[in-house]
């Protein structure tokens, strides 16, 4: 507790006070000051003040949450230190040593600053473990609009929330506004849409309804039957793919029986990227099928299904290169394409049309970015 | 104090798309005259959907940084923002001269004043101006020199084309540049043939795209014939048929940007005390020539 903080309890005292099992009023008698252990009233000023001293964390707890106003950062920075499980003796002791969350791929840990408000230290959550001197220190919440632009191999991240956060980075010590601020900037409306979940408020929009109120070249998505929209959310809205949990579905009467994630928070409508994928698969979604005749073996066959199965979990490079083992070894699918494609690129020389031009099917001509 | 949340186009697949966006925003948050400042994009996040509720102030001050007026500053933005009751015609404006409307939000407890874009406010023919010196190296060209304003120009809107029209017929009455044209990618006059509409032994080409991307870096070079290959880069100035050529890239680059986003921002009521002066004094510095 410092001298700012006692003067600001005393002047708050005539409105009274009550923080985490704090309390504190100025009656006619005196000062009246209240924690969980003990009641002392009729407290004249140098007691009142002696009992702040005594209870310094008290004090310098309450300071710190009556500076902040703002319902969705306040509930937040409090459910990081876990404020609604522990009182406020339990929770300086663990502050002391730095009290940790984890939030998507983020690790945040809220400590104190020598005055008993808090401090927060951001990084990777898979980075909690790595000495400072061995991470990247920033001090700018803005940083991490750089930070979350490309992933561990250099490429773009055009979602923010894929499980793809590059590491070696800390922000040391944030103010809890700076700590929120970073936040937004690495999952953009998380905390609120996790925060209106919290107070039953989320406004959920779901596919169809989404589809609905598209126009231009995304006009088309509502095309996009129910059985797709599942498999959409399949292919771009799991876990392995997006750490918010869907609480969106076909519509409110039908649910997906997709997965929605453990994230700790929510997706409440089909992002910008989801509706991009929607358009490009309702053009190919209007292709009727086909009965082709393909001649392969056995393992070429499997080997087909492994090639799916590698590009779809994002393993390609987990293979080997002299790992013919896998289906998706460049040397094996290499030898495939020399014996199974033609020189026009077509499996086993088998026409794709009658026409067989060879033409990208549903493409619009639309160029999109 | 209130926010200000610039809204941008953004990219599923160029990182450079948001750049212009993030630096205007970060010269007006450090003006200091905003409470916040935040980025939303169509294709990135936060979303222009979800963005009122990332900031906590009750009123907020909203600008495209978007060229023209049509599609997405008077259907998808007001659309996604949710904006109640919005109708166009609260900009009262003829393709180029919207300002700005107030309303409410319908899922946030937010007043949002909804500016028009930044291309078609009068500053922004003060950038075009500040582009042309700032890839010459020369604060005072003008004469000796041509001007090309280069549009989309697609036939999907015709405000986009009439953006640029607005701003070259502006420069034509600065007297400034010898000549002035305004040129398009995709219809006549076209930006290939420009050396053919300057009499003019200089012509600084100046298009205005908000960031630098597929048109700016690949296209419009090519077809002027700076490279036969975008990949090779070009020189500043290159000669093409007897004219040279100073090629600007994207006018959403240039920092004075900034100042027409605070300038709607102010037309609009906002209070911005010395920031307008400031950004300006703080955003004239020398550049870098585009296309190194």
């Amino acid at each position: 507790m410092n001298g700012v903080q006692f003067d600001a309890l005393r002047e708050a005292a005539p409105d009274g006070v009550a923080c985490d099992g704090l309390r504190v009023e100025r009656e006619a008698n005196g000062y009246v000051f209240e924690t969980p252990e003990e009641t002392r009233a009729g407290l004249d000023a140098a007691a009142f003040e002696a009992t702040a001293a005594a209870n310094p964390w008290f004090v310098s707890n309450w300071h710190y949450w009556q500076g902040i106003e703002d319902p969705a950062r306040r509930a937040y920075l409090r459910w990081l230190e876990r404020a609604d499980e522990h009182g406020v003796r339990e929770r300086y002791e663990a502050l002391a040593t730095g009290v940790r969350r984890e939030w998507g791929q983020l690790g945040i840990k809220a400590g104190l600053d020598g005055d008993g408000e808090r401090i927060y230290e951001l990084r990777h959550a898979a980075d909690a473990d790595r000495e400072i001197d061995a991470l990247d220190v920033r001090a700018d919440p803005l940083d991490a609009r750089e930070i979350a632009t490309e992933d561990p191999k250099g490429r773009y991240r055009p979602l923010k929330t894929a499980p793809t956060l590059r590491r070696g980075w800390v922000f040391a010590a944030l103010d809890g506004r700076d700590l929120y601020r970073a936040v937004d900037y690495f999952y953009p409306a998380t905390v609120a849409n996790w925060f209106r979940e919290r107070e039953g408020d989320l406004d959920v929009t779901h596919y169809r309804e989404t589809a609905t109120r598209q126009t231009g070249i995304y006009g088309i998505v509502d095309g996009l039957a129910p059985e797709a929209v599942g498999w959409l959310a399949e292919a771009c809205c799991v876990d392995s793919q997006c750490l918010k949990r869907r609480e969106w579905d076909e519509s409110e009467a039908e649910a997906l029986g997709v997965p929605r994630g453990d994230g700790e928070f929510p997706c409440r409508e089909p992002c910008s990227l989801v509706i991009a994928a929607a358009r490009k698969l309702t053009l190919l979604e209007r292709e009727g099928t086909r009965t082709y005749e393909f001649e392969l073996t056995p393992s070429e066959k499997e080997q087909l299904e492994a090639l799916v199965d590698t590009v779809a979990e994002g393993r390609i490079d987990d293979v080997r290169e002299a790992d013919l083992g896998e289906g998706a070894n460049r040397y094996r699918t290499r030898f495939l394409r020399a014996k199974r494609v033609d020189g026009e690129g077509r499996l086993c020389g088998v026409p794709t049309r009658e026409d067989d031009r060879g033409e990208d099917g549903g493409d619009d001509g639309e160029r999109e970015d | 104090m209130p926010a200000l949340v610039v809204v941008a186009h953004g990219s599923h697949l160029n990182p450079g798309s948001h750049a212009p966006t993030f630096d205007h925003a970060d010269t007006i948050r450090a003006s200091g005259a905003f409470a916040e400042v935040r980025e939303a994009f169509w294709k990135e996040e936060p979303s222009f959907r979800e963005v009122l509720r990332t900031v906590e102030s009750e009123e907020v001050y909203v600008v495209p940084l978007f060229i023209s007026e049509g599609y997405f500053t008077e259907q998808i933005i007001p659309r996604e923002l949710r904006l109640e009751g919005w109708d166009v015609a609260a900009w009262d404006s003829d393709g180029t001269s919207a300002d700005h409307a107030t309303f409410r939000a319908r899922d946030v407890e937010k007043t949002v004043h909804y500016c028009g874009p930044a291309g078609t406010h009068d500053s922004m023919t003060d950038v075009i101006v500040r582009r042309a010196e700032s890839v010459t190296g020369d604060p005072d060209v003008g004469e000796g020199f041509g001007l090309a304003v280069v549009g989309h120009g697609t036939g999907r809107n015709e405000n986009s084309a009439k953006a640029i029209h607005y701003h070259a017929d502006r420069l034509e009455a600065m007297d400034r540049f010898e000549e002035v044209q305004a040129l398009f990618m995709d219809e006549e006059p076209e930006v290939d043939d420009v050396a053919e509409f300057f009499e003019s032994d200089d012509v600084v080409v100046v298009p205005l795209f908000v960031a630098d991307g597929y048109h700016t870096q690949e296209d419009i070079p090519e077809d002027m014939g700076l490279t036969e290959d975008y990949r090779e880069g070009y020189d500043v100035p290159t000669a093409v048929e007897g004219t040279r050529i100073w090629y600007a890239g994207a006018v959403g680059t240039e920092p004075l940007m900034a100042d027409v986003l605070l300038e709607r921002a102010a037309d609009a009521g906002a209070d911005v005390g010395e920031a307008v002066a400031a950004v300006r004094r703080r955003t004239r510095g020398p550049e870098p020539a585009a296309g190194d």
